[in-house]
């Protein structure tokens, strides 16, 4: 049987959490350890899988042979330390009989989102180690130099190793809380690979793929958490209107001008399913659940006429409760000029006008109510001050054609 | 592992509170020594006087450089420090999260380089 490198890969990067999360352990929590012994293993798959063919139990199998790959490496370091040269062989383990790796996975996605860690590297840790990246592709999707990625993933290891970052899951009385650094994490991921408009495509789909695997996970590990469902469902939620948010020639599409036969209605139905499930939990609702919650409205209205503006402006009334920010605060207000007319909009808008007015959503949010009350003269100077704080292209040519609406 | 809590926080607020109030922290900090000795993690612990009190020494080609005051000035100085014992880190920052210098200030939780 002949097996292409790219086939081997391709296993490699399914399983590749799954190993690390059981290396790690294994290896006492040395990071660089775990990655060398996986290192072995791909290499030996690479060796045997073309000529044997992919063993039925492949994670066990590169489990076992990474642990001996370990467990050597460890030996040859001992012996080096003190120059001894007899030492009794390591006990070579054999392949498991039941398919069962043994989940650390949830131990190891806390140990990479711990709070001790800056959140940028967390990000980085958890595509490298649980999403099986390599430096490269994370170092591409963050559009930062391969080289200064590779340092920050050297400089975050020897933090978890020196400062005694714990490989465990959180105890249940901090669990919420940590839970929230992890959600923030998966969450990052997924709008680093869907909000931006910069960057290869294959890249910012892989990493809208790895946060939903991710929720996945820890919707499987965590099944009575509803922040974890509500999160999930969010992602799914938007990733269905994915063809419909850019056109043809990748310009950005508004939620009320997209074809709406080009969302997935699998995906909305999914979507949709999670966000029951973590209603049923009955427990208070938190940010993620909110969030898919308005999602879920938008994603039941077939026009955009249909959307039911007035739920959606008292979601983001009890969302406002509970995330700070410019976004949710300026986005109620847009809901609330939808729901109640511009006027009201404005109204809202000029109570925030003090901490946004750096923002060029703000003022985007501002020119459109004005537009759609035809003071034509206003709406083009918030347009202008929109276009002269935006740093994105596409951001950028959609408000320059509002502008010349307004303007012509 | 051995940590070493470092107690950062604005010595003129400190040294501005009313004396009931002032009482009451220092019984706080009593407390809470007498909590890490108990549990068992206690390594050490100091109250350190003021950084105006603070001498900076460099030596550069051989030559003593001697500065007053601390070695950097910042709104927060360091008022004081405990070393404790803990499993990982997490046990540690719960440490740190108790001490009643955190309510004011912060808490650098520094593991110690094991030889």
């Amino acid at each position: 049987m002949v097996l292409a490198r790219d086939e081997v890969e391709a296993v490699f990067r399914r399983e590749h959490g799954l190993i690390m999360a059981a290396l790690v352990r294994t290896t006492g929590g040395d990071f660089d350890a775990a990655e060398d012994a996986l290192q072995d293993a791909f290499a030996r798959a690479l060796e045997t899988w073309p000529r044997d063919g992919v063993p039925l139990r492949a994670a066990a199998w590169l489990t076992a042979v990474a642990r001996n790959a370990a467990t050597d490496r460890a030996r040859r370091e001992r012996v080096l330390e003190k120059k001894l040269a007899a030492r009794p062989e390591p006990e070579v383990m054999a392949v498991p009989e039941s398919d069962e790796v043994e989940d650390d996975r949830l131990r190891l996605i806390f140990t990479c989102c711990h709070p001790a860690i800056e959140l940028e590297s967390r990000v980085a840790l958890t595509l490298r180690t649980l999403g099986g990246l390599t430096t490269a592709e994370v170092a591409r999707a963050f559009l930062v130099p391969e080289a200064a990625m590779a340092q920050r993933l050297v400089r975050v290891k020897k933090k978890i190793r020196e400062a005694g970052i714990p490989y465990v899951v959180p105890a249940l009385d901090v669990l919420a809380e940590r839970l929230e650094g992890v959600l923030a994490v998966v969450y990052l991921i997924f709008n680093e690979g869907y909000a931006a408009t910069a960057g290869d495509e294959h890249v910012r789909r892989e990493l809208c793929a790895e946060a939903r695997r991710l929720g996945e996970l820890l919707s499987e590990q965590l099944p009575s958490e509803p922040e974890v469902l509500g999160l999930l469902a969010l992602m799914t939620l938007h990733d269905a209107r994915r063809a419909a948010r850019v056109d043809a020639r990748g310009e950005l599409v508004l939620l009320e001008d997209q074809d709406r036969s080009l969302w997935d209605r699998a995906g909305i139905e999914l979507g949709l399913a999670l966000l029951d499930r973590a209603f049923a939990l009955r427990r208070a609702s938190g940010p993620y659940v909110i969030q898919a919650a308005i999602a879920a409205v938008h994603a039941r209205a077939a026009r955009a006429g249909d959307t039911d503006w007035e739920e959606i402006a008292g979601l983001y009334a009890e969302l406002v409760k509970r995330v700070e920010g410019p976004v949710v605060a300026l986005n109620h207000a847009v809901a609330v000029a939808m729901a109640h007319g511009p006027e009201a909009g404005l109204e809202r808008l000029a109570l925030l006008e003090e901490d946004l007015e750096s923002y060029h959503l703000f003022h985007a949010a501002r020119a459109d109510l004005l537009r759609r009350l035809g003071r034509r003269e206003e709406s083009a100077v918030a347009y202008r001050a929109a276009i002269a704080l935006t740093a994105n292209q596409a951001e950028r040519r959609f408000l320059e054609r509002r502008l010349r609406e307004v303007t012509s | 592992m051995r940590y070493l809590l470092l107690i950062y926080g604005d010595e003129k607020a400190f040294a501005g509170l009313p004396a009931k109030e002032l009482e009451g922290v220092l019984s706080d900090f009593q407390a809470y020594t007498a909590s890490v000795k108990e549990a068992g993690a206690h390594i050490a612990s100091q109250r350190l006087r003021p950084a105006s009190t603070a001498t900076s020494v460099r030596v550069r080609g051989g030559k003593k450089l001697i500065t007053d005051g601390p070695f950097a000035e910042t709104k927060e100085q360091l008022g004081g420090f405990y070393m404790i014992e803990a499993k990982d880190l997490d046990e540690a920052v719960a440490w740190a999260a108790k001490i009643p210098g955190a309510r004011y200030g912060t808490i650098e939780v520094r593991p110690i380089w094991e030889m």
